[in-house]
């Protein structure tokens, strides 16, 4: 009895030594990939956007004057603000839209027209963005099957060129990213659903609640969480978003759809600026973080 | 009973129409892939004659084989290692609990929401530095970096929950803590590993900005960078463009059909956790 009890502090004395250094060597060689490949370019990046340089000659100190930039210099701040604007697309119509479906659809949630739309619906996440680019730029070219359909049903005066038109362009790459962040949402969401007890619903019917009633009051409160899931990931989307507007627009026409990714990549590696690059890429660093935490605080109030 | 009938039936003709449009840009690629080349179909019209050559045409223009294969290569190099590392410490942080592993957890939560643009100047020049640019090192070994931080964070998310007991009797009979992580706790964890495993390989895959960066050679980079450089080259010759396009899509649609239920489970729980 008391041998094996010795015999369990001993086990329990070595486990504690595996919170030190053997525990440790276990982070390590994450911890090092990480500070090499992530950690050291962060603190680059605050370096160079205090100094002015061409990436080749010598750099000079510039102190601030890389961030009065960004928010003074019109074609800078603009990426700052169509970023913003992005977030209508990608966030709020699949967030809001998201809901609506998934809501209607619940009920047939097990068929098997739902398990096929399952897999259907998530294929643009699974697809390379930029092959979403290339299909979209062709849908919504002059020629495209948009404005086919427009024509069809009867709007042919609004056809144009979506991508190459000042006023429509950026509303035209949100709705591409809309594409791809729609099904995702729908999905979170009516999984989340599924986790509402139905008792729920069976109680506010015999109240005599319509489905807006049981939708405002039991549905949206019950997914605090997925929703701010879904809100994180699509405005994290929307300001860092690359991919889908360097195949579609590159940025144009003139600088209508130019973001702060595109901008830096522009300013890096073909303009030479790479100190007003990095002051860009602090202030989208900076951005992003500052939407994502109150988004999560907000969903954690919800679970106390 | 009425409304509820006519609540699923408005149900169903809702899906049926979003199924519709996740897939029309597919079908518009498709349909426009089997005009002959160099024209400018108008919309969704069937060829007059199919035009299935151009597959072939692209697939060699696109230099498919070489791409399949350092697509490959850069997944084989990504992958394993990443969740090697990821499983190894959130195993250290989440159940071993070494001192210190909170602020450790921190700082890689910290990388969770970094959009990649911010760093990529820096490692343009880092990578330069280290002689690897226009190597498949180069994006292989900044992703690994890159990917460390949902690694950790979801392995984590899965030893924390694991039971101390488990650990104690494996000591007692003499496992060191290599043995107990190698023999008890890795085969405890495979489906979170296999979820991480499709996740990573998902955005190795699909990885752009990297490959066009530090890559200038399309056929060392992923299939997504090669894609760009694709488009760059055949942008004007429409159908051929989308023939490529349909091409490069085919290995991640394909991997996604089989393993259909994986993919969504690991979606759904990669974005909820992430």
């Amino acid at each position: 009895m008391a041998r094996s009890s010795a015999h369990r502090r001993a086990a329990a004395a070595r486990l504690r030594g595996t919170r030190g250094l053997a525990g440790w060597l276990f982070v390590l060689p994450a911890l090092a990939f990480y500070a090499v490949f992530v950690l050291r370019p962060i603190a680059l990046t605050f370096q160079y956007s205090l100094y002015e340089w061409d990436g080749i000659g010598p750099s000079t100190w510039a102190g601030p004057a890389n961030y009065g930039k960004v928010f003074t210099d019109p074609d800078l701040f603009d990426s700052l603000v169509n970023a913003f604007q992005l977030i209508v697309f990608f966030s709020a119509i699949p967030v809001v839209l998201g809901l609506a479906i998934a809501a209607t659809i619940r009920r047939i949630a097990q068929s098997r027209l739902a398990l096929v739309a399952r897999a259907v619906l998530f294929l643009p996440q699974v697809i390379p963005l930029v092959a979403a680019g290339i299909a979209w730029s062709w849908l919504l070219a002059s020629t495209g099957v948009v404005n086919q359909l427009l024509s069809l049903v009867g709007l042919g005066g609004v056809t144009r060129a979506w991508l190459g038109d000042f006023a429509t362009a950026l509303p035209a790459v949100g709705m591409i990213g809309a594409w791809v962040l729609l099904g995702l949402c729908t999905l979170l969401l009516l999984a989340g659903m599924s986790k509402i007890d139905p008792a729920l619903y069976e109680a506010a019917r015999l109240d005599g609640a319509g489905p807006w009633r049981e939708f405002v009051s039991i549905t949206v409160p019950s997914l605090r969480q997925e929703i701010a899931v879904c809100v994180t990931v699509t405005v994290i989307a929307a300001l860092a978003s690359f991919d889908i507007i360097y195949i579609s627009t590159q940025g144009g026409p003139g600088n209508t759809t130019m973001v702060p990714g595109l901008q830096i990549f522009y300013l890096a590696f073909s303009e030479r600026e790479v100190g007003t690059a990095s002051a860009l890429a602090v202030v989208l660093m900076v951005l992003v973080i500052a939407c994502a935490l109150p988004i999560q605080w907000f969903a954690k109030d919800g679970n106390r | 009973m009425i409304t509820a009938r006519r609540e699923a039936w408005t149900g169903r003709l809702l899906l049926i129409l979003m199924m519709a449009i996740t897939l029309l840009p597919f079908l518009s690629l498709f349909v426009t892939a089997l005009h002959p080349s160099g024209t400018y179909p108008a919309g969704l019209a069937w060829p007059d004659e199919p035009q299935w050559g151009n597959f072939p045409r692209a697939f060699e223009a696109a230099n498919m084989g070489e791409l399949l294969k350092s697509s490959v290569l850069i997944v084989l190099g990504v992958v394993p290692i990443s969740i090697l590392l990821g499983t190894m410490a959130g195993f250290a942080i989440g159940h071993l609990r070494v001192i210190g592993g909170r602020v450790v957890f921190l700082l890689f939560v910290l990388g969770l929401t970094l959009p990649f643009e911010g760093i990529i100047t820096p490692l343009y020049y880092q990578i330069r530095d280290m002689g690897l640019l226009n190597t498949r090192w180069a994006i292989i070994l900044p992703l690994i970096g890159l990917f460390m931080p949902f690694s950790v964070f979801w392995m984590r998310a899965h030893f924390v929950n694991m039971p101390g007991e488990l650990s104690e009797s494996a000591r007692m009979d003499g496992a060191n803590v290599w043995q107990l992580f190698r023999r008890i706790h890795v085969p405890l964890a495979m489906p979170a590993i296999s979820s991480l495993g499709i996740l990573l390989f998902l955005w190795t895959w699909n990885q752009f900005l990297l490959a066009i960066v530090l890559v200038d050679d399309p056929a060392k980079r992923t299939m997504s960078g090669a894609l760009g450089a694709f488009q760059g080259q055949w942008g004007t010759d429409i159908p051929l463009l989308c023939a490529g396009s349909l091409l490069i899509l085919t290995p991640t649609l394909a991997i996604f059909l089989i393993f259909q239920r994986h993919f969504v489970k690991a979606l759904l729980q990669g974005s909820l956790k992430g």
